[in-house]
């Protein structure tokens, strides 16, 4: 097993760790820290494919934004004092994870991926690089993000002013 | 062995082996007393009262919410910032509309009052 | 540095060793060094200087006795705490109370990474620099919002929460202004940025128009937030929550927490330094890489050091401001100001080059006359007060 691949695995054992730590640990507040975890492992992996901007903005956005957050949620919904309700959610989260799975699994078995996925020039994954594929080839994504930015934004309005 | 983050990962593990040293000897010399009181949450020398964690105003919420949209807006801009000499008028127009709609976006939250922290 | 091993390894300097490993030793030791030699004291002479300096601005002494003029006071201090017991309350949360001054730690560490010293010395010029250093403060968040929870107190709790409230707010102001410069030099990168600058003053980004002029107090303010520094130091006043979310930390996890703070005070100089004035760029006086280096280096960090001064300053002189203040600070005049100047230097990159000069001077000019404007009232109060112990600072 070269360098590379031996790197994969290990991260990726380390993060199927830091995911199921997510769904079992019984505080919240340590699932959230497990999440970020998970969160920071994935930026590491975005590295080890060579796309450290996609690493950085890993994050900034999910383990800096996204978690303060979830985090000024939890405190927010004070879950301490919440009673859990296991039966349905369980049942409901194991179907929706088996679905999941059988959409995946077919999809990578048949589907060739490229062993290596290094590309070959110098600039991949570089910053330039990915702002010339957003702003020439992706230019109406990008411009319906702005749209569902400003969704999210009426609607945190809303949600946080109809308590007042 | 020259990728560009394999310092970061030297000075990660170099550093974590200085904390958890200085921890150990820290707790090599530091005294080791417990008691109840010591150990209770500091409350400016009353006995603590109630859970400490207490629920907290939807205000924070709202304000990593905004911090959330807004940081993405920045983020879009980053690439923007480097790449628009080589997209010229076009790259203008793009981000022009971008900006448009989360003005719009601003405006909307500093009207509705959600700027106020009372 | 690359370049200089390589060339050692040329010339057998390492025969018989494998490549990889005399990389990897000289990268571990690289690290050792600018931990123990640099960040280490750096820190710590700074916590010193500060009480030093506040003391001064106040009329008082201020630490002066242990060693020449109190300057290895940081070094009776860490001996001092790690001496002390740590305490983790049977109330806070186990795993996570010892944890948190770690995280703040590393991601204060982190920013180090791309820190440039001088044109080769850097510990790794990523050519993602600045967006990574935006990013690695969301790290800190997230340590210092552990911190809070985890203490099972309420004064750290409304710390936390109200440190990571204001770091996540003023993040914006801060990474709009910074988007300014990026957008002049057109790269995210440290040295790339320091290039795309000269060593005279009107070269620098900072009096490129009038719009980055502004951008630079609004990045420097935003910073000093994003430090908790005051006069936005509402995170651990003194006098409303005991000390914040530090309140239950003792020992050397106390002092990570302070070390982050104080060494923290170093990254904001050198960031500032970096985007607006010039970074490491000397005159070109000298052909020797070696004086050339210690000239780019000592250059880099008087300028950088410069801002600290400016940091402690502003605490020792401005009080602090309210929650509401702060937050109607940053999100309603900073963030569109900073968007304002954004949107002017855009505008100003279309400008054809001798007009933009233009603008140039006068923003230099301007700059010039607010300094000298400054210190002539400085000298009015000097000369009425006769304030005769700013004359003998070694007491």
């Amino acid at each position: 097993m070269d360098t590379a691949s031996f790197i994969f695995y290990l991260l990726a054992t380390l993060l199927v760790i830091a995911s199921l730590l997510v769904v079992f640990l019984r505080n919240v507040v340590h699932c959230a820290m497990a999440l970020v975890t998970a969160l920071l492992l994935i930026a590491v992996m975005f590295v080890t494919l060579h796309a450290p901007m996609l690493c950085v903005l890993q994050v900034m956005v999910y383990a800096g934004a996204i978690m303060v957050l979830f985090l000024f949620v939890i405190m927010f919904l004070n879950p301490g004092a919440l009673e859990q309700q296991r039966g349905l959610w369980w049942g409901f989260g194991t179907l929706l994870a088996m679905m999941l799975a059988g959409v995946l699994v077919p999809l990578v078995a048949t589907s060739d991926l490229p062993a290596d996925p290094v590309a070959a020039t110098e600039l991949f994954g570089s910053p330039e690089m990915l702002a010339k594929s957003l702003f020439s080839d992706y230019v109406l994504p990008f411009e319906i993000a702005s749209v569902l930015l400003l969704v999210a934004i009426i609607g945190a309005v809303v949600l946080a002013k109809r308590e007042n | 062995m020259n990728h560009p983050f394999l310092p970061l990962l030297v000075m990660f593990a170099v550093a974590s082996v200085i904390v958890v040293a200085l921890l150990t000897v820290a707790s090599l010399f530091g005294p080791k007393s417990t008691n109840a009181a010591k150990n209770d949450p500091f409350e400016s020398g009353n006995p603590p009262t109630g859970d400490a964690r207490i629920r907290f105003s939807v205000r924070f919420y709202l304000v990593a919410m905004l911090f959330l949209i807004f940081d993405l807006e920045v983020v879009f801009l980053y690439p923007w910032a480097i790449y628009f000499r080589h997209l010229g008028v076009f790259g203008l127009i793009q981000m022009g509309i971008f900006l448009v709609i989360l003005t719009v976006g601003y405006v909307y939250v500093w009207k509705k009052g959600a700027l106020e922290w009372d | 540095m690359q370049a200089l091993l390589d060339q050692m390894i040329q010339e057998g300097a390492f025969a018989g060793v494998p490549k990889e490993v005399v990389y990897t030793i000289a990268m571990v030791l690289t690290a050792v060094v600018v931990l123990s030699a640099f960040v280490a004291p750096l820190a710590g002479v700074t916590s010193w200087l500060e009480r030093r300096v506040w003391a001064r601005m106040q009329s008082r002494v201020g630490p002066n006795r242990v060693g020449p003029q109190g300057i290895l006071q940081w070094l009776a201090d860490g001996i001092k705490n790690i001496m002390k017991e740590d305490i983790i309350p049977t109330a806070a949360d186990q795993k996570l109370f010892p944890l948190a001054p770690y995280v703040v730690f590393m991601g204060f560490l982190c920013a180090f990474v791309v820190i440039p010293f001088g044109e080769s010395l850097i510990v790794a010029d990523l050519n993602i620099g600045i967006l990574y250093l935006l990013s690695v403060t969301s790290l800190v968040v997230v340590g210092i919002l552990m911190a809070g929870w985890a203490s099972n107190n309420k004064w750290s709790l409304l710390g936390g929460m109200r440190s990571a409230a204001q770091i996540v707010s003023y993040e914006i102001p801060a990474g709009l202004s910074v988007l300014t410069v990026v957008f002049l030099a057109g790269t995210l990168s440290m040295q790339g940025i320091i290039k795309a600058q000269g060593w005279r003053p009107w070269d620098w980004f900072m009096f490129h128009n009038p719009f980055t002029f502004c951008a630079f107090f609004l990045f420097f303010t935003a910073a000093l937030a994003e430090g908790n520094r005051t006069p936005f130091d509402i995170p651990e006043a003194e006098s409303e929550l005991v000390a914040g979310y530090v309140t239950e930390y003792s020992g050397m996890r106390f002092l990570f927490f302070f070390f982050a703070e104080w060494g923290n005070l170093y990254v904001i100089g050198a960031v500032v330094t970096t985007l607006f004035m010039g970074g490491w760029q000397v005159p070109p006086v000298t052909d020797n890489p070696v004086l050339l280096g210690i000239l780019q280096f000592l250059t880099f960090f008087l300028k950088a050091y410069f801002w600290v001064f400016v940091a402690m300053w502003i605490r020792a002189t401005l009080p602090r401001v309210r929650v509401d203040q702060l937050m109607g600070l940053c999100w309603k005049y900073m963030v569109p100001l900073s968007f304002i100047c954004l949107l002017g230097t855009i505008g100003f990159m279309f400008m054809d080059t001798n007009s933009r000069r233009i603008f140039g001077a006068i923003t230099l000019g301007f700059a010039i006359a607010t300094i000298i404007n400054f210190f002539r009232r400085v000298g009015f109060q000097f000369r009425s007060a006769k304030p005769e112990a700013y004359w003998k600072p070694h007491i």
